[in-house]
């Protein structure tokens, strides 16, 4: 399995033709508490760019965009009951979602790990 | 996140380096650099719940008004306000608004009548941080011939709010344990001068603390010094006034609503309601005895998902009726809350109604506010 991250905080782990895909750790210190999750529908199909999830936090809406095009396979919704998950174990348990990745060459213009945190020290 | 450039022309209050020290997330509010939170916004709206938490609100432009004797400045000021001034007692506090000629809110103040020897002729104003560049001209410009306002830009304000505030403060200020809620005195802390007032925005007991600047982080130094008194930045601040039910200026009441529509018309004692001698009275009295057309009220929505400030808000029947000027999450509700304006005929509590968020129609109800118990002092008979 290889992860990668976006420059907009998300983390990607690849296996085989299926993505997980969260938020990471960043993100979540960021956001602050968060109260609520709207994750996409099984089936849906997301373009890299499209609005995959909305988090909520106490404060404010964010959108997360999706990092890769494909098919959404799974959705956690366990983190619907307990959104404050996100905040706990962002780049664990609370992943978002899984998607069959449509276009692999996409993931050549994510961040490997060294080089996400060498972009977090740059912000 | 700030942005770097716009930070350069942010302004600082005294207590910058200590919040910036503790740890704090800064951001831009009311063109001041500010504590958005410390810990967690929950963490520290709870603990304020449970404990005591010590706000930094500076920002807020504090002010006195002076005259020759308290009859002549409250007379002034009652010219733009719709409150009783004049019968305000020495040592009290009184929330008001200013008015514009159309009854709309021009900002929401605290006025004090200091009960000290020799403040006769004195009224301590304290107004929103958004709006002192707007309300100071405007009031000055208001007062006759030998009544003038001083703007106090040289102090720090530190509200200290929650059920063990009385208990920490008292071990700095004798006496104020017993202060009545909305009340103030002129006190030393720890040999220090402040003014303390016993009032607060979170609903729950505590005081507000005017200090010279350059003492201001030595109390709050001394306040935090207890395990019982935790740094707590505007993201709480916002949601425990949104539970307690209390307007935001600029969001909940502004220069188009009226106190009747915003649903806070106890600002209006009788004796004023009577002489309707104040800015917009031919409006704000037609609706105080006809009914406005619209008014502010709470609203509790089923589900987890918040909305926000500006969320659309549906009858039953998918009509519009009104939107929202505060929402969110309410820690100790443990739900989302929200504030805004409906049609007269949809305000009653109880009243189903839908509020829209992302496309989607929430099923959500009017709600009797405040959303929590208020737990203001009173004192024992």
């Amino acid at each position: 399995m290889t992860t990668y991250y976006s420059k907009d905080h998300e983390w990607v782990a690849v296996e085989g033709d299926t993505a997980t895909i969260g938020i990471t750790d960043y993100a979540q210190s960021q956001l602050g508490d968060v109260v609520f999750l709207e994750l996409p529908d099984v089936g849906k199909t997301l373009a890299k760019g499209d609005e995959a999830a909305v988090v909520e936090s106490v404060k404010a809406a964010s959108e997360v965009y999706a990092a890769i095009s494909g098919d959404v396979s799974e959705a956690n919704d366990a983190l619907a009951d307990e959104p404050a998950k996100v905040n706990e174990d962002p780049e664990g348990a609370a992943w978002f979602i899984k998607m069959t990745i449509a276009n692999k060459s996409e993931l050549d213009e994510l961040m490997d790990e060294v080089a996400y945190k060498a972009f977090l020290e740059t912000l | 996140m700030a942005d770097p450039a716009a930070s350069e022309t942010l302004l600082q209050t005294p207590l910058y380096d200590l919040h910036v020290g503790l740890g704090a997330r800064m951001v831009p509010f009311a063109c001041y650099d500010m504590p958005v939170q410390f810990e967690g916004i929950i963490a520290e709206h709870t603990w304020t719940r449970e404990n005591a938490g010590l706000f930094d609100v500076s920002h807020m432009g504090q002010a006195f008004l002076i005259g020759p004797d308290h009859e002549t400045i409250a007379k002034a000021l009652q010219a733009i306000v719709p409150s009783a001034i004049t019968t305000l007692k020495p040592g009290r506090v009184r929330y008001t608004v200013l008015l514009n000629g159309e009854g709309g809110i021009d900002d929401d103040l605290m006025v004090t009548r200091p009960a000290e020897e020799g403040t006769d002729g004195r009224l301590f104003l304290v107004v929103n941080a958004a709006r002192k560049d707007v309300d100071f001209p405007m009031i000055a410009a208001a007062m006759p011939e030998g009544v003038r306002l001083e703007i106090l830009d040289d102090r720090a304000l530190i509200a200290l709010q929650g059920p063990k505030a009385a208990e920490m403060l008292v071990k700095h200020v004798p006496g104020v344990d017993e202060m009545a809620f909305m009340s103030s005195m002129d006190a030393a802390f720890d040999g220090l001068d402040v003014k303390v007032s016993r009032s607060g925005y979170t609903g729950e007991d505590g005081y507000e603390i005017s200090v010279a600047a350059g003492t201001s982080e030595a109390v709050a130094r001394a306040l935090l010094s207890h395990d019982e008194v935790k740094p707590i930045g505007l993201g709480a601040r916002d949601s425990l006034r949104l539970e307690a039910g209390l307007c935001l200026y600029g969001h909940d009441i502004d220069e188009t609503t009226s106190p009747v529509e915003g649903d806070i018309t106890f600002v209006m004692q009788k004796s004023r309601r009577e002489a309707t001698d104040f800015p917009g009275a031919a409006r704000i009295m037609k609706e105080f005895n006809e009914g406005a057309s619209k008014k502010r009220v709470g609203f509790r929505l089923e589900g987890r998902a918040p909305a926000r400030e500006g969320a659309d808000v549906l009858s039953e029947d998918g009509t519009k009726i009104g939107h929202l000027t505060s929402g969110g999450f309410a820690p100790s509700v443990g739900a989302p809350i929200a504030m805004g304006y409906v049609d007269a005929a949809h305000a009653e509590v109880g009243t189903p109604v839908k509020i829209v968020v992302r496309g989607r129609e929430l099923a959500a109800s009017v709600a009797a506010m405040p959303f929590v118990e208020q737990r203001y002092y009173r004192k024992p008979a």
